[in-house]
């Protein structure tokens, strides 16, 4: 047996998280991620534990992302939206206190350095960057709103997630009161005595929170969350399936440098205000090829694709538009097996004129071409509490 | 029982083998989703790819043991992959094959000899 395409690879320094003696209790394997050692899976298995967190709750480790605070020099929260706007095509401004909104930083060219969440705390902007690229965005954090902002990376917490449709009634038994905050809220709160960040949010399509704690009592916090049997801890393999399936992209593989934000399909985070036409239009980096995209349309778009049969389609595998056409259209982004549809689902990037809804295209796996048709994403019925 | 160091097992039946993969390679994969079985009549030659096994994360080249010909495959565990992960070295068998040359046989590991090598 050969697991070549296991995408296991050894790095040379591995960090922990301040969960990690209590991953190794829970017997969980551990892989090297964005240069962390991490869950891939506990003993409950991939499966059940993707399972487990749409019926009931998942605890996911995610310390190892970056949490950074901005906080404006004048005191006036006005001066560090307008300076984060410089970074972002987000409506900062406009982002009220007690909420959070999904970003992206792009580059020169309208590419994507990262995606992140930003939060309006009151006091400060509370931002939440992915692991791998947390050590450049804090940098370009610091290059672009020094002059405005102090940039602060909360090296001393650690970051929870909690998901699943009774994440609300495991974090009421341990007592956060958490009944009143609906999806994208935000608030400083307590957990018991403890000091929490806790967002309304998450990545499994599921009701949730991700609750940000000091890295000192992130056992303590943990241990209550698993205290009863309704919560169980979910490693990476299962966060990746749930996110699949809830059509949410994984920056580097559906997302990068290359991918604009209105060929990922994210220009419902591009608010008016940001727009052309609107009151503070363009100001962030490769604003006029992301205008233009907008107006125009994209080449390239991404998909939902779900293939017809029962082999997976991984990232990498090439997309063609029919059974034997010589070249190939687009590329699978993230594929794999969505354990709450039972079937293999992946998303992709195709040209714009073949990116309809139904439409069929043939994926190349090992040589033969597997038929498969563009999904609506998400693939799931979100469990999101809007209201 | 045979093992090899690709964590396959053989099991001889007369003139035939019937090949799977170890309880502790299926550990090690987690959950299948996916098992793609050779054609039956298949000539192989040994390191010839002739299983596709695929977990919710990953895939997996399962590779003939030794040369000979595919004659009978266990469809069972095409449509209940779960079948592998559950019971790898007995009903979450994947083929049967004759064998060329059993003296390439008798030099497969054996039982103690593999649980060494995953020691």
């Amino acid at each position: 047996m050969v697991m070549d395409r296991a995408g296991e690879r050894l790095s040379e320094v591995e960090l922990q998280t301040p969960l990690y003696d209590l991953h190794r209790e829970l017997a969980a394997k551990m892989v090297p991620f964005a240069g962390y050692s991490m869950p891939v899976q506990y003993p409950m298995g991939v499966l059940k534990e993707h399972l487990h967190t749409r019926a009931a709750a998942g605890l996911f480790d995610v310390s190892h992302m970056g949490q950074v605070t901005v906080t404006p020099v004048s005191g006036r929260m006005e001066d560090a939206a307008l300076a984060l706007e410089n970074l972002v095509p987000i409506d900062v401004l406009a982002l009220k206190p007690g909420r959070q909104r999904y970003a992206l930083f792009t580059n020169d060219a309208g590419g994507i350095l990262d995606d992140l969440m930003i939060a309006n705390l009151g006091d400060a902007y509370f931002v939440v960057v992915n692991a791998g690229c947390k050590v450049a965005d804090i940098a370009h954090m610091r290059m672009h709103l020094s002059a405005d902002c102090v940039v602060t990376e909360l090296t001393d917490r650690a970051l929870l997630a909690l998901q699943g449709p009774m994440a609300e009634s495991v974090l009421a038994r341990i007592g956060a009161s958490v009944g009143d905050m609906k999806f994208m809220d935000v608030q400083r709160t307590k957990i018991g005595a403890v000091d929490a960040i806790i967002s309304r949010s998450g990545y499994s399509g599921e009701d949730g929170f991700e609750i940000s704690v000091p890295s000192g009592q992130a056992v303590a916090v943990s241990r209550k969350i698993l205290a009863d049997s309704t919560a169980q801890p979910i490693g990476l393999g299962a966060r990746d399936s749930l996110r699949l399936e809830a059509g949410l992209c994984l920056y580097g593989h559906d997302l990068d440098t290359e991918t604009n934000p209105i060929e990922a399909g994210l220009e419902w985070a591009i608010q008016k205000s940001r727009r052309n036409g609107g009151a503070r239009a363009g100001g962030f980096p490769g604003a006029d090829v992301v205008l233009r995209q907008l107006e125009h349309g994209a080449a390239m778009h991404r998909i939902g694709l779900l293939p017809e049969g029962r082999a997976p389609v991984r990232e990498g595998t090439l997309i063609y538009a029919t059974e034997d056409a010589p070249t190939a259209v687009g590329e699978v982004t993230s594929g794999g097996f969505g354990p709450s549809l039972n079937a293999p689902l992946a998303m992709g990037y195709v040209p714009g004129a073949m990116s309809e809804i139904g439409t069929r295209l043939f994926a190349d796996v090992r040589g033969k071409r597997l038929p498969m048709r563009i999904s609506q994403m998400p693939f799931i019925t979100p469990g999101y509490k809007r209201n | 029982m045979k093992f090899t160091e690709e964590h396959e097992w053989l099991l001889r039946e007369g003139d035939l083998v019937i090949v799977g993969i170890t309880e502790h390679a299926a550990n090690e994969l987690g959950d299948l989703v996916f098992v793609e079985l050779p054609e039956i009549d298949t000539a192989v030659v040994k390191d010839d790819h002739v299983v596709t096994i695929e977990s919710v994360k990953a895939a997996s080249d399962i590779l003939a043991p030794l040369d000979g010909k595919i004659v009978e495959v266990n469809e069972a565990v095409v449509s209940n992959p779960a079948m592998v992960s559950e019971d790898a070295q007995g009903n979450g068998w994947f083929f049967k094959m004759t064998v060329s040359d059993w003296a390439a046989y008798d030099e497969l590991l054996d039982e103690a000899e593999y649980l060494d090598l995953i020691a």
